[in-house]
């Protein structure tokens, strides 16, 4: 099957097996390795991706389902090699060690924050509660996810705007 | 060139310079790998735990498109030798044939029997499907004492016994205390408990992958591995192929937690299927293969009985270990129930002890390294023993623990296993632990909600543990047969522009090192923490190794950069005093600048660089080169300790538990950098908590693990941990120069007990004395309407 996906900024149109998983096709025919594959069973979250705004397993999504859509992955969410803040707030709490949940954690949380901009302990951890961690037991993460809610307030300044200036649809989750 | 004078690095909350590539997806994990004419693999596994293979039908797989070949156990047979087994624990330790494709027999669920190579890994799974293998059953072995029973079936019947060994410790003939018979007769109180440490999964992130790539007599492989340089070692020895021909490389790699130290089935396929094609072939494995192949970890059963005085002092322990091996020796299988051998006795004064373990094959997947590796089950069990003394003794459990531990004054201290503990201070450890928590108003609590009957009870859970890491001294290892030494080895190379380059024996995956080692090699010499870069991981840039497991990389790993540093600025300073025109004797050395003693004139280390890389005006006969190496091996392991303590909530209408506080104190010696050190503390009290309450690799009566995914298998998520409360006491080591202890396993080692203890704690006045792990809710009301039965 013939699809056309926008994958962070830029439109690929490719031919596509129809049982092709988004990652797949992501990793293995875009080069877009920073997504990764943790579990199969969408259980992990390590595959999460923002499909039209909205965090996704792309393990649990098939390539066909993303035709037309607007894909976004780690790769595209720093603008003019500035970080996110999400990805500043992850580096700045130590909220990583292996890092190979740190991709899908990254765009889970940067949804959670589209939900909810001023989320509490408890809502972070209910947030972020389908992607796993192995190595940080969530101490770090949620102190980050908090950091970057602070950063991302509407008045926090540059860092606020800059998410607003690239982000040209909703972000927000179910 | 002029240098700025960095700050004191050592004891500094640095950012990691990891992170950047692993915030922004540019992370180089081995399944990113694309190499031209790539080839890739499916393994075909055996759904029978035991059986004899009698046809396998690769027809119509080799007719598949893309497909290039179908390989079986037998067509690998000769060349596939048997996977390594570095530790023989007896002389007449039993171990089978290890093959990485089965051949004949299979003897655990999830064993490679084929394997199919393809263009693209979906055509390759697509064959693997087609593979129609015919089993004839076997009896299944799974239960420990059933298989040490005579007349057993057997795992491996050309052995003869389900028995690999028994190895065993006893103070009294050792010499290093008394005869644990003659505590245990002559004792007023005897405590005998069973605790049975359940099946655990690794559970890395990164599904582990691997990549070969043959170029003429060279071979490279990519894996994802905590040891490179083991691997490269062993791939030789097995595969009978020159150890100079193999370049491996751990690129970065997505946790380990000891799953990851192993020389795997996978890595040796693959490495065969590359060399027969020709070509560069990658396998990558799924979450289920993961679960299911790569070793898990504890599996234990403890026989225990403790001898005391009614004052509360123990007089000696006797343990009887049951240690599953399940159908394989891997690489140090046999050994991880006697790396917890020594730590029975914990932070105490026992007088005797004696440890006899039974290792036992059965048809499940082998067990090996995790995180604590036989020191998580020995913390539990003395743990667990000194909560049930003080209830029968009807004392304090902290009292209790405080009569029998060792002072701080009368460290160094030897216990009467022999090891030398350097230095600790348990009392100033668990003084701070006990104010933050609270104890007094806890305990408090808990009698007022025992008082009004409260649905939801309180416990309170102590562990204060110790474990030995920074494995390991080299003879200490030749006394217990290990088949490897304990060593480090580092490279210190100054370039001419005045960076500087680290090359690390240790293997990082997930720990922090380049940042940490930044940090140290800065402030021994003097230059700034940017100038500094780590290089690991590939047998060809950092050639000697020993890598990263055991909580070694600190206390081993960074005491050889130390050492290596050390050679360059010795160097340094003659070349230095060549160029100041007066004597090394009347240079100091601070801050990456050499002083004339008392006087301006100086020069820095990076001045010093580009005059050796000129080398226009050296010292007669001097080498133009600034650089060293330097391989240390310790004089003694490091001995971390802490005080965790952990309240719990225990609904008794539901067995639901939830902790409600954790607070640890631990004493890891000075610190490098507190954020990683503190990151490490979470993560492994997660662990050690998820075996508390969570997670068991479970298999039926037919063999098969029944808890292959992570939607079987409880992985805890954010919600289903509490945050922490992390604070340290700092008692440096005295066994090396940065005064550093291990970290990695700490939190593992220390939390499982606590959880527990606080658990039965909770409801122990409802009759409970003991939950198996993990301690679901299922688990908790059925002792709790049980009456405490099991």
């Amino acid at each position: 099957m013939r699809i056309t996906v926008n994958v962070d900024g830029t439109t690929y149109t490719d031919d596509v097996e129809p049982r092709l998983l988004l990652v797949h096709y992501l990793r293995e025919r875009l080069g877009k390795v920073g997504t990764v594959v943790g579990c199969d069973t969408s259980n992990c979250g390590a595959c999460t991706v923002h499909l039209d705004g909205h965090s996704v397993k792309s393990c649990s999504v098939l390539a066909v389902q993303a035709d037309g859509a607007e894909v976004t992955t780690i790769e595209g969410i720093a603008r003019d090699g500035k970080l996110h803040p999400v990805q500043q707030a992850f580096h700045d709490n130590h909220a990583l060690q292996c890092g190979y949940c740190t991709p899908g954690m990254i765009m889970q949380s940067i949804d959670l924050l589209a939900d909810h901009p001023d989320p509490d302990e408890t809502e972070i951890r209910h947030g972020i509660e389908g992607n796993l961690c192995r190595c940080t037991g969530y101490q770090n993460i949620v102190r980050a996810v908090r950091q970057a809610a602070e950063q991302m307030r509407p008045g926090a300044g540059p860092a606020a705007e800059q998410i607003d200036d690239r982000t040209p649809h909703t972000v927000g989750g179910e | 060139m002029t240098s700025t004078v960095p700050d004191q690095e050592i004891g500094r909350s640095r950012l990691r310079k990891e992170d950047a590539r692993l915030i922004t997806g540019r992370t180089r994990w081995t399944d990113n790998l694309v190499l031209n004419g790539m080839l890739h693999l499916a393994i075909v596994r055996s759904p029978v735990a035991h059986g004899t293979i009698t046809n396998i039908d690769t027809t119509t797989a080799k007719s598949m498109p893309g497909v290039l070949a179908v390989l079986t156990g037998a067509d690998l047979a000769d060349e596939q030798g048997s996977l390594p087994c570095a530790w023989v624990v007896t002389p007449d330790m039993k171990a089978p044939p290890a093959p990485s494709l089965a051949v004949g027999t299979v003897n655990f669920a999830g064993e490679g029997v084929a394997v199919v190579v393809a263009r693209t890994a979906y055509e390759a799974a697509d064959a693997a499907s087609t593979v129609d293998v015919d089993y004839a059953d076997l009896p299944v072995v799974l239960d420990m004492p059933t298989a040490i029973a005579d007349g057993a079936d057997l795992v491996h019947p050309d052995l003869g016994t389900n028995t690999s060994a028994v190895w065993a410790f006893d103070s009294g003939e050792a010499g290093t205390g008394g005869d644990v018979e003659e505590a245990i007769a002559s004792a007023e109180v005897l405590i005998e408990r069973t605790y049975r440490q359940q099946r655990l999964v690794p559970a890395f992130m990164e599904p582990r992958s691997v990549v070969v790539d043959p170029t003429g007599e060279q071979f490279t492989m990519w894996s994802a591995t905590q040891i490179p340089h083991i691997l490269r070692l062993m791939l030789a020895l097995t595969l009978n192929v020159p150890e100079h021909k193999v370049r491996v490389i751990a690129p970065d790699v997505g946790g380990g937690f000891g799953g990851k130290l192993q020389v795997t089935p996978e890595e040796v396929i693959t490495f065969l299927v590359a060399r027969r094609m020709g070509k560069p072939v990658k396998y990558t494995e799924s979450r289920t293969e993961s679960v299911q192949t790569a070793h898990h970890g504890r599996d234990q059963i403890q026989k225990l009985t403790l001898a005391a005085r009614r004052d509360g002092t123990v007089t000696g322990l006797k343990v009887e270990l049951l240690a599953d091996m399940g159908a394989y020796l891997r690489l140090i299988t046999p050994g991880v129930p006697i790396l917890g051998a020594f730590m029975y006795n914990a932070i105490y004064k026992f007088p005797a002890y004696k440890f006899v373990c039974t290792n036992v094959f059965t048809n499940k997947t082998p067990t090996d390294a995790y995180r604590g590796a036989g020191r998580p089950e020995a913390t539990f069990a003395i743990e667990r023993l000194m909560d049930e003394l003080a209830t029968e003794l009807d004392m304090d459990p902290m009292a209790v623990r405080e009569r029998n531990w060792i002072k701080h004054e009368e460290f160094p201290f030897t216990t009467v296993c022999g090891l030398v503990y350097d230095s600790g201070n348990y009392e100033a450890a668990t003084a701070k632990a006990t104010e933050l928590f609270g104890y007094d108003a806890l305990r408090a609590e808990q009698v007022r909600r025992r008082a009004e009957n409260d649905p939801v009870q309180l416990g309170i859970g102590i562990s204060t543990f110790t474990e030995m890491c920074g494995i390991a001294p080299s003879r200490v290892l030749g006394a217990l047969n290990f088949g490897s030494g304990g060593w480090e080895h580092a490279a210190i190379r100054m370039l001419p522009s005045g960076k500087v380059e680290v090359v690390t024996g240790s293997s990082a995956h997930g720990q922090g090192h380049e940042t940490a080692w930044s940090q140290i090699v800065a402030d021994q010499l003097g230059v700034p923490f940017e100038d500094v870069e780590v290089l690991h991981g590939d047998t060809q840039s950092a050639p000697k190794g020993m890598d990263t497991y055991g909580s070694r990389s600190l206390t081993v790993g960074a005491i050889a950069v130390v050492k290596a540093v050390d050679k360059v600025i010795a160097k340094a300073r003659t070349v230095a005093a060549h160029l100041l025109e007066c004597a090394e004797s009347d240079l100091d050395f601070a801050s990456g600048t050499f002083t004339v003693r008392g006087t301006e004139t100086s020069t820095t280390i990076q001045d010093v660089s580009l005059a050796v890389f000129l080398s226009h005006n050296l010292p007669d006969g001097m080498e133009p080169s600034l650089d060293s190496d330097a391989t240390y091996d310790p004089e003694n392991f490091s001995f971390p300790h802490g005080t965790h303590l952990c309240a719990a909530e225990v609904d008794t209408e539901t067995g639901r538990v939830r902790i409600r506080s954790y607070v640890c104190v631990d004493d890891i010696g000075k610190v490098v950098n507190p954020l990683i050190a503190d990151g490490q503390v979470h993560g492994g009290l997660a662990q050690g908590i998820a075996q508390a309450l969570y997670e068991e690799a479970i298999h039926d009566e037919s063999g098969t693990l029944t808890t292959a995914s992570f939607a079987d298998y409880l992985l805890p998520s954010a919600v289903d941990l509490p945050s922490f409360t992390t604070d340290r006491t700092e008692t440096p080591a005295t066994t090396n120069p940065l005064g550093v202890k291990g970290v990695g396993e700490a939190g593992t080692i220390a939390s499982t007990p606590a959880v527990v203890n606080a658990i039965v704690d909770a409801v122990r006045h409802l009759g409970v004395r003991d939950i198996e792990m993990p301690c679901t809710p299922m688990r908790v009301w059925k002792a709790i309407n049980e009456g405490g039965a099991r």
